[in-house]
């Protein structure tokens, strides 16, 4: 690999970083401003999970060995299960912790 | 570069506890300490201590976080508001004097102290007798053996002193019975669970394996395990013993009991205690490590959980 | 040189050692104090660390200290919390809960 091959890939990494610093930072402005746990979860969750994707390919085109990308990916891949249950189990409980009814009473309301 | 990242972390942590220490709601508390925890361990792989990330990150965080988390919620169910009485104007006054003089203190003494890892060089020529190449593997279980098996024996006394709080009434329960009430949430954690266990177990075999060459060993690989058992009962794919088992005894008592077998042994063959035979020694210490990872787990997760609460958790969420 | 790369952490460390303990004399409640006292932990753990970074790496005593110090804290957190939920349960009442009807010791 030559060097202009190198700079390349870091300046790939460095842009996947900022993209997703910048997913983060819209998941963190979502769960402050959006009113209620169900919408504040939806920002969390999708714009995090989108942003440790890319955080995480920056890093395995950063650290540009494959033993180590694919550790990173198996990190990805749990924080991402993870995260989609623990916004399952809150997304459930938070109607219930605000007082407004249970979960099956939620689900009617909002029709799903 | 590395010193402004330094000290952005430090303001970060500094932050992150301040408001865990003094934000009204203890709910919100706790959330802020487990941030506090995971920024902690960012902090400490910056100085170098990957061992101590994963403990810090898995223990001091993750583990401590569920225990004061669950009993903060059976306080609250007790009637407990866990609202904060205010202290008077002139207590908080002088307890500020007294901890900024405190602290003044502290950071000027510190300041005098020249860092540097002066006992490297120490620990470093002593390694290849053992066959074992992460330095803090070798003193944890080596070098200071003394206070690793201790360190065992208190969290499992730990565990007795807390399960001794329960009334006689309830001994014959399982700790407590921490199934999600609510039935999708139970399949959800259960789904989680069946994909999550046998990665942890994998996750926590491979971290003691690793730990003798690598960061690692029985201490994390106990965190990660005991974090599965965790999740495990939230879906009742996991049920809790009962604190009369004796499965659960044994898997308490393996790690400490390996580790005064063989370092007995060590004593009867001629040595002294816990001096390991030559030869010997890395095949003893991964034995040790993977019974203490076992009995870690199982203190650590049932240390979270709790004692069992005799009144309003026990009677509901047994229906499985 | 007054700041080496170390003495950034264990300063921070002291800070922490000394914000744990105001909120742990302003802060009434049990499971309060229990985090301020975990704080406080973490502070010495942090100085330990601090000042036990080189260049080259940490102190690998250091780091074994402060791993058996996180166990040990985190035990004595779990059994602090089953005390105080075991005191709420308890309530005010003087006499034994629940019908545990021992004589003295």
């Amino acid at each position: 690999m030559g060097p202009e091959f190198l700079a390349v890939l870091q300046i790939l990494s460095l842009a996947l970083l900022a993209a997703g610093v910048l997913f983060y930072v819209a998941g963190s402005v979502g769960l402050l401003r959006f009113p209620d746990a169900p919408s504040r979860l939806h920002a969390l969750t999708k714009a995090d999970n989108v942003g440790l994707g890319l955080v995480s390919l920056a890093a395995a085109i950063y650290w540009g060995e494959p033993a180590i990308a694919a550790k990173i990916a198996l990190v990805w891949l749990f924080a991402i299960i993870s995260s989609g249950m623990t916004a399952q189990l809150l997304a459930r409980a938070a109607p219930v912790a605000d007082g407004s009814g249970s979960p099956a009473e939620y689900e009617r309301e909002s029709g799903t | 570069m590395s010193a402004a990242f330094d000290i952005l972390l430090c303001l970060m942590i500094l932050a992150t506890a301040g408001i865990a220490l003094f934000v009204r709601g203890a709910f919100a508390a706790i959330a802020f300490f487990i941030a506090f925890g995971n920024l902690l361990g960012l902090a400490w792989l910056a100085l170098g201590a990957v061992n101590v990330a994963l403990a810090e990150i898995a223990v001091g965080a993750g583990v401590t976080g569920v225990a004061l988390i669950l009993a903060c919620s059976r306080l609250f169910e007790l009637g407990d508001n866990l609202a904060d009485v205010r202290t008077p104007l002139a207590s908080r006054l002088g307890s500020a004097a007294l901890c900024l003089g405190f602290t003044v203190m502290l950071a000027g003494v510190v300041l005098t102290i020249p860092p540097g890892d002066r006992l490297s060089k120490v620990v470093a020529p002593l390694l290849p007798g053992l066959g074992i190449e992460n330095p803090v593997t070798g003193v944890l279980l080596a070098f200071r053996g003394y206070d690793t098996l201790l360190e065992t024996f208190v969290l499992l006394g730990a565990l007795v002193a807390a399960w001794s709080l329960t009334p006689d009434a309830s001994r014959r329960l399982p700790p407590t019975t921490m199934v999600m009430t609510d039935p999708t949430s139970r399949i959800v954690a259960e789904a989680f669970t069946r994909l999550l266990a046998p990665a942890a177990l994998i996750i926590a075999a491979y971290l003691v394996w690793v730990g003798s060459d690598l960061p690692g060993g029985a201490f994390q690989a106990g965190a990660v395990l005991a974090g599965a058992l965790v999740v495990a009962t939230l879906g009742g794919v996991v049920v809790l013993p009962r604190l009369d088992s004796l499965a659960a005894r044994i898997a308490l008592m393996v790690g400490p009991l390996t580790f005064l077998a063989i370092g007995l042994a060590g004593a009867a063959l001629g040595g002294r205690f816990l001096a390991y035979p030559d030869g010997l020694e890395k095949t003893l210490i991964v034995t040790i490590e993977y019974a203490l990872a076992i009995s870690i787990a199982a203190g650590l997760a049932l240390l979270a959980i709790g004692p069992p609460q005799p009144m309003p958790n026990n009677a509901r969420a047994d229906a499985r | 040189m007054l700041v080496e790369g170390g003495h950034v952490f264990a300063v921070t460390g002291a800070v922490l050692a000394g914000l744990g303990f105001y909120s742990f004399l302003v802060k009434r409640h049990p499971i309060r104090q229990l985090l301020a006292a975990n704080v406080v932990g973490a502070g010495v753990f942090l100085m330990l660390g601090g000042l036990g970074r080189s260049p080259g790496g940490a102190d690998p005593f250091a780091q074994a200290l402060v791993i058996t110090g996180i166990v040990i804290a985190v035990a004595l957190s779990a059994l602090g919390a089953a005390m105080v939920v075991r005191l709420a349960a308890c309530g005010d009442k003087d006499e034994a809960p629940l019908g545990e009807k021992r004589e003295g010791p």
